[in-house]
């Protein structure tokens, strides 16, 4: 085969001028699940292809090349401290948000082994925090997780009072909910972490780029492919004067703080999309933040036994989350993929978990028949409008299939 | 605490939500209007749907008992 054809090919497709009209499954699926994963800023494609050609050496040797991804990370670096308000010597790259989470929680519990074994943190936190809360327990460490009112959120005296406790070694508090969008009062748990000596661990992944963080943090972790970077990008910043010692065999990488070799062209794409993102937020927030309340206001309309959660208004700007009652999560979610949107859920009614979200569960809202909603820069009106429109027709099939109408 | 004697029990052991509840929400109007039903349910996310059911129906949610088999949760019916 020539190298040609594989170009010639696309221009050899005939328009579909006749024949029947493109069926709706046809048309290209409406992406809603950007808490997962944002799709890629524009700016970062450019960065990353232009990082591929220049970017590519190992940023720790000593020849030209290297010199070359060396100076594009440092670039890199410092642009994602500017925006963070760190210091870019504070400032390391991970392979992924939860990777930076492990490091932070179990690095900053290390660091501080001798002033006590206690780690704080929420109900609602991230499962990455979890899973290193659970590795810390098993490690004879104890773990304090504070509950959450209904509408998710932490009571900032609670959180006061645990991180006051004797032995506290950390705290952690995510800076807004990944599952039902409430923000949480970081600078309240901030105030209370400083007057108690204990440094605060702000997971901001669903904030950054989206809304502004709260000062107060000692660390702060986040992860590219949430604002439009791409994936495989996580950020840890450890300000100076926290105490941090590596939970994991350290090299000379990232300050001693990631061991192994960067992903630079990645790292150059992330900081790109996120310079972009600041400069775009507040306008993207303003835009987002009605097509949520309309979501919200829509589905508690428009489709009967819903419940909407989390916190109405103090909440993230482009994430909504709902319950439908006596249907199986799983199966919405899949009908709504055959008709062409993709969005998300935390429902227990799966195949791979039988746990209800630990999220919803710590709220104490129904969890099945759960949908996340969560909208990008490329998120239009007319793409909620459509999700919007044949939502309740989608609910009502199922809960008729179900024999559950009337109930 | 004194457990209410349920009068009626609903077996959904090994029934994965959200089929405790339409089971619950199918078959409470068997028992008199105050009196008490018990979902005897193994899947773990009924400790939540249960509750939460009962929040959206105006129903009395009463709380679980240990029950074998599983958490048996209680419901007492409104009374009318």
């Amino acid at each position: 085969m020539s190298p040609g054809s594989v170009v010639a090919v696309p221009a050899q497709v005939p328009e579909p001028a006749r024949g029947p009209a493109p069926r709706p499954a046809a048309a290209a699926p409406t992406y809603l699940d950007a808490a997962a994963a944002a799709p890629l800023h524009p700016v970062a494609r450019q960065a990353l292809l232009a990082a591929l050609d220049d970017g590519w050496a190992d940023p720790a040797r000593l020849y030209g090349a290297a010199r070359r991804s060396r100076l594009l990370l440092d670039g890199a670096r410092a642009a994602v401290a500017d925006c963070l308000g760190a210091r870019p010597d504070e400032v390391s790259f991970t392979a992924s948000g939860t990777q930076a989470v492990h490091l932070a929680v179990l690095g900053g519990l290390a660091g501080r082994r001798r002033s006590g074994d206690r780690l704080v943190h929420s109900a609602v936190e991230h499962s990455s925090v979890l899973h290193a809360a659970e590795r810390h327990a098993a490690a004879g460490g104890s773990v304090e997780s504070v509950p959450v009112d209904r509408l998710g959120r932490v009571s900032p005296a609670a959180f006061a009072a645990a991180v006051g406790r004797p032995g506290t070694a950390l705290a952690s508090l995510m800076s807004a909910n990944h599952e039902v969008g409430t923000v949480q009062p970081v600078a309240a748990a901030a105030a209370a972490c400083a007057g108690a000596g204990v440094p605060l661990h702000v997971d901001a992944a669903q904030s950054v780029g989206r809304v502004p963080v709260p000062p107060g943090w000692s660390m702060l972790t986040a992860s590219a492919h949430k604002w439009g970077g791409p994936p495989g990008v996580g950020v840890l910043v450890v300000c100076t004067g926290t105490r941090w010692v590596s939970p994991v065999p350290a090299d000379e990488r990232e300050g001693g703080r990631v061991p192994g070799a960067e992903n630079v062209p990645a790292i150059v794409a992330a900081a790109a999309a996120l310079r972009a993102r600041l400069s775009e937020m507040d306008a993207e927030a303003a835009r987002l933040r009605p097509l949520v309340d309309l979501i919200r206001g829509r589905v508690a309309a428009t489709v009967p036994d819903v419940e909407v959660v989390g916190d109405p208004t103090d909440r993230l700007p482009h994430l909504v989350t709902f319950s439908c009652l006596y249907v199986d999560g799983e199966v919405l979610l899949h009908e709504l993929d055959r008709l062409g949107f993709a969005v998300s859920s935390g429902s227990s009614c799966t195949s791979s978990t039988v746990t209800p979200s630990h999220v919803l569960a710590a709220m104490g809202v129904l969890s099945h028949g759960n949908v996340r909603v969560s909208l990008h820069r490329d998120s239009t009106e007319a793409d909620v409008h459509r999700f919007l429109d044949v939502l309740p027709g989608v609910v009502a099939e199922l809960r008729a299939a179900a024999g559950v109408t009337g109930l | 605490m004194t457990t209410p004697e349920p009068a009626l029990v609903l077996d959904c052991l090994g029934r994965r939500c959200p089929l405790p509840v339409i089971e619950l929400a199918r078959r409470i109007d068997a028992v008199e209007p105050g009196a008490v039903i018990g979902v005897l349910a193994d899947d773990p996310a009924a400790r939540l749907d249960i509750p939460a059911w009962c929040r959206m129906r105006q129903q009395e949610y009463l709380g679980e008992a240990e029950a074998p088999g599983g958490p048996l949760y209680l419901i007492r019916r409104t009374p009318a």
